[in-house]
């Protein structure tokens, strides 16, 4: 397989592998933890390393994915603890962790390939190169296997844990009520996202772990409303970022990690502006289309009261009508021009209304609700 | 121990510098990180250093110039267009804030890297310099910078002593502060902004990934000691300070101790010594006040003890 294809493809499964437990991270809005997470895990990386002296060692993974869940459970303490909130718990515990995995590197770099700049950024272009071989046959890249693995994990454990994820994602209570464990689920999916984190920022850096694991799911909720639509559409998202990234570096020469990282950030730009429901433009386009709604009604109203009385002649008029109901000539015209598209009042002459018997109807529920 | 380094202090003209920027940055940010800490703003510091770094590299594309002066205006900006991202999105959709400062933080560094990896090709890139932003490098420090630091901290530092009751109301009770008719939104605007540039200036000493733990951790440590604003937030300063000075001694005690994490672990320390024997907040105390209670209620003295607790009591 050309080299190009072979990131391709890792880029696809690290994003798809990425994106799954993200869904439930954003959802409990615990998002910040996988940027505490893919920090703290260069500790458990570097002690696993003084145990083994191995840099391939797959103690390095499960040392990993223990700092990964020792992590959340120092979080969740000293939250518990009631002396700090959970944003400080989170600001105190991964620093301190990744400090401590800093200072022992610098300490003892000279024994191990391990700098700090290949874990925060990675350098997917590079993970090709180390191969997975058995008995002389080249069986492709160790990080795509791995990430495979983690990949088919993931999607596994979400369609077995699905409906209990669902119910302690959405009302943590019914399910506590109803005897399924919030602790034991809370920490296999933390465990979860932990052997993601690992497996990823190796191929990719911590940071694009995070800009995967939020940024996909957090866009997806802004275009559903359904969690398997949401799902799905996250996977889409998080593999179409991969790609397009992918392609921008590779032709601008530039970071890959970086530009995918960038790429989810244009795809949540784009859907917090223009989602059909729940974006920016939407919402003012519905705003706009309230405000216009509910003066056509406030019209009917004031027509209706007015409605063989003396001044009917005086209040009927369109121009008086702008300065009576504060209106600026615009906005009265596409009041009235509404209004009378729907059937409420007609134009007599060129410059006073009158309530057809609908518009009168509509008056008179409009007032009583 | 304390002499040697008091003289190396003094006398060694490196150290000097670096200690005084190292405390200087940890003063500011430990500071300012209170108003953070109480309103739950925590990772903001986290998200901000991290967003600085596409405006640290586009301030030296732009100008070419390496001033500090020039990048920490670059990342103040970013970093300040990040937090209105943050705002922005809280507001208008149904994101929560954790998720968006997750794609803050990581959006904004990998555009900041894209940039990176640009200016690396080009021939002229005299980038070198622009990493240590990245992860600190507190012996990078020149004495311009450490003035620089200490020029604006003081600045911020008069500003807080300014608004000082609007910025109380704003960590406690902003509604309250609103029907005063103290524009809220604007104090809101000025303590992000002072925050933000507390972040950046300390970027070059201790870097992107452990920024938000100086914000943070004097703060914590310091909530522990008093229930007071005002002591608060001086309690932080001098703990902020000690740790920047505390890890640039540090560091120079052996090769390879880098000073940005030893300024971190040292900070972090006092934070698990605060929440561990701080009077009355502290968890030692607690245990021991559940003792005596206990052994008071043991011994059958009825003083304090609840009318169930009396055997076979009960009315």
């Amino acid at each position: 397989m050309p080299l190009h294809l072979e990131i391709q493809l890792l880029a696809v499964v690290v994003a798809a592998a990425c994106a799954l437990p993200g869904v439930f991270l954003v959802l409990r809005r615990v998002s910040l933890i996988s940027d505490a997470i893919s920090h703290s895990v260069l500790l458990g990386i570097v002690l696993a390393f003084f145990w083994v002296r191995d840099l391939t060692h797959p103690a390095l993974v499960v040392g990993a994915t223990a700092t990964g869940i020792l992590t959340v459970v120092l979080v969740e303490a000293l939250h518990r603890s009631g002396r700090v909130k959970e944003d400080a718990a989170i600001a105190l515990v991964f620093p301190a962790l990744f400090s401590l995995a800093v200072l022992l590197i610098a300490r003892y770099a000279g024994q191990m390939h391990l700098d700090v700049h290949s874990v925060l950024l990675g350098e997917i272009a590079l993970s090709p190169f180390r191969r997975w071989e058995m008995g002389g046959v080249d069986l492709g890249p160790r990080t795509l296997w791995m990430m495979g693995g983690i990949l088919v994990l993931n999607a596994a454990a979400i369609l077995i844990l699905w409906k209990e994820l669902k119910l302690s994602t959405f009302d943590p209570a019914l399910a506590a009520a109803l005897g399924f464990s919030p602790v034991v689920l809370h920490y296999s999916f933390m465990a979860l996202v932990s052997v993601t984190a690992v497996g990823a920022f190796d191929a990719v850096g911590s940071i694009l772990v995070v800009a995967l694991m939020i940024a996909p799911p957090a866009t997806a909720w802004l275009l559903t409303d359904r969690l398997t639509h949401m799902v799905g559409l996250s996977v889409l998202l998080a593999v179409s970022a991969a790609l397009s990234g992918f392609w921008g570096a590779w032709i601008l020469d530039v970071s890959i990690a970086g530009a995918m990282a960038t790429m989810t950030g244009v795809g949540f730009v784009l859907a917090f502006f223009l989602a059909p429901d729940r974006g920016v433009l939407a919402g003012i386009r519905r705003r706009t289309r309230q405000r216009v709604e509910f003066a056509g009604m406030l019209l009917a109203v004031h027509l209706l009261n007015h409605e063989g009385t003396l001044d009917e002649v005086q209040e009927t008029r369109i121009d008086h009508l702008q300065q009576h109901l504060r209106w600026s000539p615009d906005f009265a015209r596409r009041v009235i021009n509404r209004a009378e598209r729907v059937g409420w009042v007609r134009r007599e002459g060129s410059e006073r209304l009158r309530l057809t018997p609908l518009g009168r109807e509509t008056a008179r529920v409009g007032m009583t609700r | 121990m304390g002499d040697g380094f008091l003289s190396a202090l003094l006398t060694d003209p490196t150290l000097r510098v670096v200690g005084l920027g190292a405390g200087a940055v940890g003063a500011l940010a430990g500071a300012l990180g209170c108003f953070a800490l109480l309103r739950r703003q925590s990772l903001l510091g986290d998200a901000v250093s991290h967003a600085a770094l596409p405006g640290i590299v586009l301030a030296f594309l732009l100008t070419g110039s390496r001033a500090t002066p020039v990048l920490v205006l670059g990342a103040a900006f970013a970093g300040w267009m990040g937090t209105l991202f943050v705002m922005a999105v809280v507001r208008h959709s149904r994101v929560p804030e954790d998720s968006a400062l997750g794609i803050l933080l990581s959006v904004f560094f990998g555009a900041g890297l894209v940039l990176l990896t640009y200016l690396q090709r080009t021939p002229t890139a005299a980038q070198a310099g622009l990493d240590t932003f990245l992860f600190g490098q507190a012996a990078t420090l020149l004495i311009q910078d450490v003035i620089l630091v200490v020029g604006v901290g003081a600045v911020a530092i008069l500003l807080l002593a300014l608004f000082w009751k609007e910025m109380k109301l704003l960590c406690f009770d902003g509604e309250y502060g609103r029907v005063q008719g103290i524009p809220m939104n604007r104090m809101d605007v000025l303590l992000t902004s002072l925050l933000v540039v507390a972040i950046v200036l300390g970027l070059q000493t201790v870097g992107v990934v452990l920024m938000s733990a100086l914000v943070v951790a004097p703060a914590a440590a310091a909530r522990q000691w008093t229930d007071s604003l005002g002591v608060m937030v001086l309690l932080a300063g001098v703990l902020g300070g000690l740790a920047g000075v505390g890890g640039a001694w540090v560091s120079t005690l052996g090769d390879g101790i880098p000073t940005g994490p030893t300024i971190v672990l040292l900070a972090s320390a006092v934070v698990v010594v605060s929440i561990l024997a701080a009077p009355r907040r502290g968890i030692l105390w607690d245990r021991i006040r559940l003792r005596r209670t206990r052994a008071r209620l043991r011994s059958g003295s009825p003083g304090s003890a609840l009318p169930g607790d009396t055997p076979g009591g009960g009315v």
